[in-house]
C-alpha cells in the first residue's frame, strides 16, 4: 500500500507515445470556494478519457480551466502543458492561437452553445479562417464538407441555415464540426449528449467517434453517464467534491472499483439489463458544498466503509494495480468485499438464469432476501378494476401565425389516439422521447375534463361526465409529483405549508400531525417542517414534492419525470422510496418518464410512446426482454450500459434523422420515416401496408399475452441482452 | 414576410385613424376657440364670431360630428384644415416638422451610438471603474429634469464663449437671420446652433440607451456562444464585438425606433429652451391658442410617428434576428 503522489506512473494502454495534455495538480478557486482541487491526469493521441462525477464535482471547471475560459474572478494553479506547453499563466494571445487549433471544445447544451443570429455554415466557416489563412468560399467550402462528414444531409443548404432551425441533434452535430474544424489533437466534450434524447444521443456518439478516427485527436469526454463513457472511453477518472477519486483503464474501474463512491455510483444506477429484482443502493445523504467540505475524506459521511482515520486527513491516491488509482485508505478492504460477494454472485447467477426460463409465464419471484422493491412487484398482481382508463385519446393544438389577426396554418396531433389501464396497485411506465407526448397525455388526465376525443375513465367515473363536486373528490384520489423539485414547491411557503395545503384545501383540520406523519413517511425529519424548500438538496425536496402528493391518501399518483433532475446517487433513493411507498399503500403509479433503464426499475408495465401514439405497450419484462416494435429495439438498443465490455460488443440500431413534426406527421404508419425494418428488411409490397395503414396496438408472441405492438411486422427481439450470469 | 407586414401595415392604419379621431374629439370638446374673440377691443358681434368660426370649423354650436366629419373629409384628402388665424396648417406643420426632424434625427443617433458604446464598454467590464462612473452619471442625468440639463448648457456654453472671446455656440434659434456669409458660412452658422440642442437631447438617450445596452450585454456576455467563440480561438474582442454585441443589438435597435417616434413630438422642452419652432413647441402653442384643428394634426402626426416607427422596429428585428424572420 504505497500512495502513489506521482500518477505518472499510470501508462496508457493504448499506446506509449508522449501525451498530448498533461495536467498536474490543476487547482481552481473561485474566491475562497475551491471548486477543483489536485487534478492530475494525461492523455495520449487518439486516446478517450472519461471524465465522471455528479454536478458540482469540479468536472466542467476543469475543461473550462484547461481551454482557459474561466472568468478572471477564478484564481488557477497547478499546470496544464499541451504537448509540453504550459498553458496556465499563459498569455492571451498564446492561448487564442491554441484555442480552436490544437485544441477544441463540445459544449453541453447546443441549443444555446450557437450564435443566433449567423448561418451555422457561417460560423462553422468562422473557425477554419481564425486558423488558416483561406478565403470566405474556401472556408465555406470546408465547413460545408465538415458538416457533411458530422452526418449533415444536404450540407450545402443546411450551411445557409440558422441555428434555430437545426434540431438539437443537429446543433450538436455541428458544434462537432466545429470542434474538428482544424484538426485538433484535443478536444474536450462537455456533457455532449446530455441535452439530447438517447436515440439521438447514440447518433452524436457515434459522430465523435468517427470526428475521433479521422482527425486522430484526443478525446476528454465529460458525462454524468456512466454507460455513455463505458462504450466509449479507454481510461476513466472519477471526480468527487473537486477532485480525482479513482483513476483507471475502463475495465478497471467500471468491474474492480476501489473507491467506495465509484462502487456505489456504480451500484445507484438504473440498468435497462436488470429489473426490480435488484435493488438500487442509493449512497447515503447528498455531495458535500465545496465550500464546505468535511475533515479528511470528503466523501467520509456519505461512505458506508467510512472508518475513524477516515476523518484525519484527505487520502492520497494509492496505486491499487497497474495504472489504476483509488483515494481511500480502505481499498484493500473494498477489494476483498468485491472477491466475497462475487464467490456468492455465482448462486444470484444461477438464479437469474432460472429466472430467464421461466419468463414467459409467471412473473419473477423475488430473491430471498426481499427488499421494498421486491415487495412492490407483489403488490403488483394485477386485481380488480382499473383505477385509470384511457381510451383513444386524441389531444391536438392549433398552429396559429400572426400577432392580431390569428389565423389556424394547422394542427399539432399531441396525442393520437392513445389507450391505456392501470389496475389497482399497478404502475404503468409512460416513456418516450421529447415531443411523444407523454406530458399532453399526463395533463389531458389530470384536467378531469372531457377529451377532445377518446375517453378517460379515472376510478369508474367517465371524466366528461363529471360535476365539480365528484371532480374535487376525484382530485382527492388522484395526485401529482412534478418534475423540477424546486420549481413546483412555493419558495415563501415553509415544508408545513406545502404539506398542508392539500389538507387545508380539501378541508381536513389537524395538520400539524399529519404532516409530520407525511415527512417521516418519506424519510425526512418532523423538524424539518419549519424549514423553506431552498434549504433542502434536490432529492430531499422531490420527497417533500411526494409528500404533498400523500397528503390526501390518493389511490392514484401521478409522476411527471419525478427523477430526471436528480443525480444518480440521489436518485436510487427517491425511487426507491417510490416503491416502497407503493407497497405500503397500495398506491397505483402513472410513471411518465424518459429514462427507460428507471422505468424498468419502478414500472410493472411499460407504454412506449411514439409521435402521439403507443408503439408497444406490455409487461416489464416483456416489453425490455423482447420488444417486438422496431422503435422500442432502437430505443432500447441506443441506452447506453455501464459494462464496458457489452457495451463494446453490443449491436446498436442506430435510427436516422429526426422525429417527425407532430404538426405532418408520416401517412400510414408514424414511424416508418426512421423505420430501420421498413427501410432494410421489408420488400417493396411489405411497405406498401406501412405506407398505407396506420397500424393498431395487436397483441404480438405465442401465446398471446400482455404485450401489444403497434406494427404491421412487429417481431420479439433480444437487443439489452440482460445479464444472465456475472462476469 | 410581405404579407405579414402588409396586415400589419393595415392594422396600424386603422389605429392611427382610431387615435387621431378620439385626438380630434378631445381637442374639439376640450378647447373653446370662441374664448380667443372674448378678449378682443371692440368685441365683434355674436353673429361675425359665428360666421369665422364656422368657417374655420371650429363653431362649437355645430353638432361634434358634423366638426369632425368636415375635418376627417379634409385629413382624407391630405388638408388638416385651418388653424385658428385663418392660415393653413398643413404649411406650418410642415415646416415645423422639418425643424424637428432634423434635431431629433441627430440627436438620437449621437444619443444611441454613445448609449451603445458606452453600455457595451460598462458591461464588458462589469463593477470596474468605468462601469461605476458611466452609471453613476447616467443616474444623475436621468434624474436632472431636462429644464435644468439645458440651462446648465447654455451657463457652460456661454461660459466658454466668454472665455473663447467668440460665439462657438449659439444658444438660440435654428439660425442667424440675415446672414451673408456663402454656403459653407451658413452651414458652420447652423451646425454652431444645432450643437446644444443636440447634446441635451442626446444627453438623456445616452444615458438610457447605456443603460439598456449594459443590461442586455451583460445577458449575451456569459452566453454559451460567447464561449463557443472563445473556444474556436477568437479574440476576446473579437468574441464581443462579432457574437456578444452584434446579438445584444437586436432589442436595443427596435428600441430606438420607438423612441424616435416618440421624440419627435417630445422634444418639447429642448425646442421651448434653445427657441427652436418644431413641433413640440407648437403643440403647447396651439393649446394656448385653443388651436383645434392644429391640436389635432400634432395628435395625428404623433400617432404616424409611432406607428411607422414601430414598423420600422420590427423591420429592423427582423433584418436583425433570423429567429423572426422565420414567422
Amino acid at each position: 500500500m504505497t500512495p502513489a503522489t506521482t500518477p505518472e506512473t499510470a501508462p496508457a494502454p493504448t499506446s506509449a507515445s508522449a501525451p498530448v495534455l498533461d495536467v498536474r495538480d490543476l487547482g481552481v478557486c473561485f474566491g475562497d470556494v475551491p471548486a477543483v482541487r489536485g487534478v492530475s491526469f494525461e492523455v495520449r493521441p487518439g486516446e478517450v478519457l472519461g471524465v465522471v462525477g455528479e454536478s458540482g464535482s469540479g468536472k466542467s471547471v476543469t475543461a473550462s480551466a484547461i481551454m482557459g475560459l474561466l472568468p478572471s474572478s477564478a484564481r488557477v494553479s497547478g499546470s496544464v502543458r499541451l504537448h509540453g506547453r504550459e498553458l496556465v499563466g499563459a498569455r492571451d494571445k498564446e492561448l487564442n492561437a491554441l484555442r480552436g487549433r490544437a485544441m477544441s471544445m463540445v459544449f453541453q447544451d447546443p441549443l444555446s452553445a450557437l450564435t443566433p443570429v449567423y448561418r451555422v455554415g457561417d460560423q462553422i466557416a468562422e473557425a477554419v479562417r481564425v486558423h488558416q489563412r483561406v478565403t470566405k468560399e474556401q472556408a465555406m467550402v470546408k465547413a460545408v464538407s465538415l458538416l457533411d462528414l458530422v452526418g449533415i444531409p444536404h450540407p450545402a443548404e443546411r450551411a445557409l441555415a440558422f441555428p434555430h432551425e437545426f434540431s438539437g441533434g443537429m446543433r450538436q452535430r455541428a458544434m462537432i464540426a466545429m470542434a474538428i474544424a482544424n484538426d485538433p489533437d484535443l478536444v474536450i466534450c462537455d456533457e455532449p449528449t446530455t441535452a439530447l434524447d438517447v436515440t439521438i444521443q447514440a447518433q452524436v456518439l457515434e459522430v465523435l467517434k468517427k470526428a475521433r478516427d479521422e482527425t486522430g485527436a484526443a478525446i476528454i469526454m465529460i458525462t454524468h453517464d456512466l454507460g455513455v463513457v463505458a462504450g466509449l472511453a479507454d481510461r476513466v477518472l472519477v471526480m468527487y467534491a473537486g477532485r480525482p477519486v479513482e483513476v483507471g483503464t475502463v475495465d478497471d474501474v467500471y468491474y474492480r472499483p476501489r473507491m467506495p463512491y465509484t462502487v456505489g455510483l456504480l451500484r445507484s444506477i438504473p440498468r435497462v439489463d436488470r429489473g426490480a429484482q435488484r435493488r438500487l443502493e442509493p449512497i447515503e445523504g447528498s455531495p458535500p458544498s465545496p465550500a464546505a467540505l468535511p475533515p479528511g475524506c470528503p466523501f467520509g459521511p456519505r461512505c458506508p466503509l467510512h472508518v475513524g482515520a477516515c476523518d484525519e486527513a484527505e487520502p492520497p491516491l494509492f496505486e491499487t494495480g497497474p495504472g489504476h488509482l483509488a483515494a481511500c485508505i480502505r481499498w484493500e478492504d473494498e477489494a476483498a468485499s468485491q472477491a466475497e460477494t462475487a464467490v456468492s454472485e455465482t448462486g444470484t447467477a444461477a438464479e437469474e438464469a432460472g429466472t430467464a426460463a421461466e419468463e414467459a409465464g409467471t412473473r419473477p419471484r423475488a430473491p430471498a432476501e426481499a427488499g421494498e422493491a421486491e415487495e412492490a412487484k407483489e403488490a403488483a398482481v394485477p386485481r380488480g378494476e382499473p383505477v385509470l382508463r384511457v381510451e383513444g385519446l386524441v389531444k391536438d393544438y392549433p398552429l396559429l401565425r400572426g400577432a392580431v389577426f390569428k389565423r389556424r396554418v394547422g394542427t399539432v396531433h399531441a396525442v393520437a389516439g392513445v389507450s391505456f389501464a392501470i389496475r389497482e396497485g399497478e404502475t404503468l411506465g409512460l416513456v418516450g422521447e421529447s415531443g411523444c407526448g407523454k406530458t399532453t397525455t399526463l395533463l389531458e388526465i389530470l384536467e378531469l375534463a372531457r377529451p377532445q376525443r377518446g375517453r378517460v375513465v379515472v376510478f369508474g367515473h367517465d371524466t366528461a361526465r363529471l360535476g365539480p363536486a365528484e371532480r374535487m373528490a376525484i382530485r382527492r384520489d388522484m395526485q401529482v409529483v412534478f418534475q423540477d423539485p424546486l420549481a413546483s414547491l412555493d419558495p415563501r411557503m415553509t415544508v408545513h405549508d406545502v404539506v398542508a395545503e392539500p389538507l387545508r384545501t380539501h378541508g381536513l383540520g389537524d395538520t400539524g400531525r399529519r404532516v409530520a406523519e407525511l415527512l417521516t413517511l418519506v424519510g425526512l425529519e418532523p423538524e424539518h417542517a419549519e424549514r423553506y424548500p431552498q434549504d433542502f438538496s434536490g432529492g430531499q425536496r422531490q420527497r417533500i414534492g411526494i409528500a404533498r402528493a400523500l397528503a390526501l391518501e390518493p389511490r392514484l399518483l401521478v409522476l411527471d419525470e419525478p427523477v430526471s433532475a436528480l443525480d444518480v446517487s440521489i436518485q436510487a433513493g427517491v425511487i426507491n422510496l417510490l416503491a416502497s411507498l407503493k407497497a405500503r399503500l397500495g398506491l397505483s403509479y402513472l410513471f411518465v418518464a424518459h429514462d427507460l433503464a428507471v422505468v424498468r426499475h419502478i414500472a410493472d408495465r411499460v407504454a412506449v410512446m411514439y409521435l402521439g401514439r403507443i408503439a408497444e405497450i406490455g409487461s416489464v419484462d416483456a416489453v425490455y426482454d423482447a420488444p417486438a416494435h422496431p422503435y422500442t429495439q432502437a430505443l432500447l438498443s441506443a441506452i447506453p450500459l455501464p459494462d464496458p465490455a457489452r457495451e463494446r460488443s453490443r449491436r446498436r440500431i442506430l435510427l436516422e434523422g429526426d422525429l417527425p413534426s407532430p404538426a405532418h406527421p408520416p401517412s400510414g404508419c408514424r414511424f416508418r420515416t426512421r423505420c430501420p425494418k421498413f427501410r432494410t428488411v421489408l420488400t417493396e409490397d411489405e411497405r406498401v401496408l406501412c405506407v398505407e395503414a396506420e397500424p393498431d396496438v395487436l397483441p404480438v408472441g405465442e401465446p398471446a399475452g400482455d404485450q401489444g405492438a403497434a406494427c404491421h411486422y412487429a417481431e420479439k427481439l433480444d437487443v439489452v441482452q440482460p445479464r444472465r450470469n456475472s462476469r | 414576410m410581405a404579407g405579414f407586414l402588409a396586415r400589419r401595415l393595415l392594422n396600424y392604419v386603422v389605429l392611427v385613424a382610431v387615435a387621431a379621431s378620439l385626438a380630434y374629439m378631445l381637442a374639439a370638446t376640450a378647447l373653446d376657440p370662441r374664448s380667443n374673440y372674448a378678449d378682443r377691443t371692440p368685441k365683434p358681434p355674436p353673429a361675425v364670431i359665428d360666421a369665422q368660426l364656422t368657417a374655420l370649423n371650429l363653431n362649437d354650436r355645430v353638432p361634434l360630428l358634423e366638426r369632425y366629419a368636415v375635418w376627417a373629409g379634409g385629413v382624407l384628402h391630405g388638408d388638416l384644415g385651418k388653424n385658428v388665424t385663418g392660415s393653413p396648417v398643413n404649411d406650418d406643420i410642415a415646416r415645423r416638422a422639418g425643424v424637428t426632424f432634423r434635431l431629433v434625427l441627430l440627436g438620437m443617433i449621437v444619443g444611441s451610438v454613445g448609449g451603445v458604446l458606452l453600455g457595451a464598454l460598462a458591461a464588458v467590464r462589469q463593477y470596474g471603474w468605468f462601469d461605476r462612473v458611466s452609471t453613476g452619471l447616467s443616474f444623475a442625468v436621468l434624474a436632472v429634469p431636462v429644464v435644468v440639463l439645458a440651462n446648465m448648457l447654455i451657463l457652460f456654453a456661454t461660459w466658454v464663449n466668454d472665455r473663447l472671446g467668440t460665439q462657438v455656440f449659439l444658444v438660440s434659434g435654428e439660425y442667424t437671420g440675415g446672414l451673408d456669409t456663402g454656403f459653407w458660412g451658413s452651414v458652420l452658422d447652423r451646425i454652431q446652433h444645432l450643437v446644444l440642442p443636440t447634446v441635451s437631447l442626446s444627453l438623456a438617450l445616452v444615458a438610457v440607451f447605456s443603460r439598456y445596452q449594459r443590461n442586455m450585454m451583460l445577458d449575451v456576455l456569459g452566453a454559451d456562444f460567447v464561449r463557443t467563440a472563445r473556444a474556436k480561438g477568437l479574440s476576446r474582442r473579437a468574441a464581443l464585438t462579432r457574437h456578444a454585441l452584434r446579438t445584444a443589438l437586436v432589442p436595443v435597435m427596435t428600441y430606438f425606433a420607438f423612441t424616435f417616434g416618440a421624440l419627435l413630438t417630445g422634444a418639447t422642452f429642448t425646442e421651448k429652451i434653445f427657441g427652436w419652432h418644431g413641433l413640440g413647441e407648437q403643440l403647447i402653442n396651439s393649446i394656448f391658442t385653443n388651436d383645434v384643428n392644429t391640436v389635432a394634426a400634432i395628435a395625428l402626426l404623433a400617432a404616424v410617428a409611432v406607428l411607422c416607427a414601430s414598423l420600422a422596429s420590427d423591420l429592423l428585428h427582423a433584418a436583425l434576428d433570423p429567429r423572426v424572420r422565420a414567422g
